[in-house]
């Protein structure tokens, strides 16, 4: 057995899915400002991704970084055709549902909301978790991403012919699992070098 | 978008210019494209001073077993077994990855009301001897990579503490951690493609949309 331990060693300030604004501090430390180089400015993509803790420890590999920032917007912005933005962040909220994710939960939560209206079916995500019965395209669309976030993949033929019967084009079904895809990416980057923490009452 | 180049994904999944894969990648072309920079970027990267070609390379091989994806398994292992030290190394890595096989997520949360769904299950270890071959450093990397893999809602301060401990800086943790979970990522787009294409084309008349009620077609319209 390694050192590895199960808890933190601190007491954990968020303890449940939510879609209220949450911060988010990493555990190691993030470039400054001043160490910014043109090959980190060119890793953040966007210069106010320099106020993120969450980016600027991410710049510290930055070719990395711009690769998966621009593969993030193209996924998850692109308005041409595929899914609709809301079911897009519908699944990146079930993958961050089912791995355990509460930060993404909550920013893809909250996007999911905003983009579709439906914030009571959303928070039924965050509270019963991905069994809640959403109706059927979003139940679909949910057992997909589960599926997908498995690990071995459990995804298979009924995921996609569920997929179809709820209407589902194969270019949305790629942006579906594209979508969950990309967070189990953040998931274990954002569980894995920081944690969430409530934003302090003002 | 004429010079139909490939990349890492269509070579595994053998994906030809003008298939239905391919059509349905394109759509999405910036991604595309981006994926397989960030592939290059891990895998031929500008700068190994943080975390060497091989060490990259071992804990890709290791991922991609415990994965238990095949393609992508075989693609990195072979991969390994190229590099200098790498077929020594790569049958280590698999008989740990045999040990270290299992189902996730799995793991534990914060305590409070979300308790009830924690999930117990291993908690890897690379073995004694194993570690003895590979070294403190890549064998602490390998132990956090099957945490990142199967629980990463497990992930600590702590963990990160060992890594330092064992030689790693900042800048290579991050680079170890964007690894595995473009691994993570990379895997569910290769399983989403094949399972798609095995599926065969969809219909274009997918008179299955009629059957939905009222108000998921108000769902479907947004």
């Amino acid at each position: 057995m390694s050192a590895i331990s199960a808890f933190p060693t601190e007491a954990p300030i968020v303890n449940a899915f939510t879609q209220e604004e949450l911060s988010w501090t990493p555990w190691l430390e993030p470039l400054a400002e001043s160490e910014l180089t043109d090959r980190h400015r060119a890793g953040l993509v966007d210069a106010s991704r320099a106020k993120s803790p969450y980016f600027m420890l991410l710049a510290h590999d930055p070719e990395v970084l711009e690769a998966r920032t621009r593969a993030d917007k193209d996924i998850f912005y692109n308005p041409v055709g595929g899914l609709p933005r809301a079911e897009r962040e519908l699944s990146a909220t079930a993958t961050s549902r089912h791995n355990g994710c509460i930060f993404c939960a909550s920013v893809h939560s909250r996007f999911a909301s905003s983009h579709s209206k439906r914030h009571e079916d959303v928070q039924r995500l965050l509270d019963e978790g991905t069994g809640a019965d959403l109706g059927e395209r979003w139940n679909a669309v949910t057992a997909a991403a589960v599926a997908l976030s498995d690990t071995p993949v459990s995804f298979d033929e009924a995921e996609i012919a569920r997929l179809r019967a709820a209407g589902l084009s194969d270019f949305e079904i790629v942006d579906v699992v594209s979508t969950s895809a990309f967070f189990n990416w953040a998931n274990r980057l954002m569980l894995s070098l920081g944690e969430p923490v409530a934003p302090k009452a003002s | 978008m004429t010079a139909h180049s490939t990349d890492l994904i269509d070579q595994v999944l053998s994906i030809t210019p003008g298939s239905h894969l391919d059509k349905l990648r394109r759509h999405r072309e910036v991604a595309r494209e981006n994926i397989q920079k960030a592939y290059l970027a891990l895998f031929a990267p500008v700068d190994t001073t943080s975390v060497s070609l091989v060490e990259r390379f071992a804990i890709a091989s290791f991922v991609s077993a415990l994965q238990a994806q095949p393609v992508l398994a075989d693609h990195y292992a072979s991969s390994l077994a190229r590099l200098d030290g790498g077929p020594g190394i790569s049958a280590v890595i698999n008989a740990e990855a045999e040990r270290g096989a299992t189902a996730g997520p799995y793991g534990v949360y914060p305590a409070g009301p979300l308790s009830a769904e924690n999930k117990i299950g291993l908690h890897f270890a690379v073995s004694s001897d194993a570690r003895k071959f590979l070294g403190e450093r890549l064998a602490t990397a390998l132990d956090h990579a099957h945490l990142l893999v199967f629980r990463p809602r497990d992930s600590s301060r702590a963990a990160l503490e060992g890594l330092i401990k064992a030689g790693w800086s900042t800048e290579g943790i991050v680079t170890l951690s964007q690894l595995v979970a473009y691994l993570a990522f990379q895997l569910r787009l290769v399983e989403g493609l094949i399972v798609l294409a095995s599926a065969g084309i969809q219909p274009v008349n997918n008179n299955a949309v009629t059957s939905i009620n009222p108000v998921l077609s108000a769902s479907s319209n947004l």
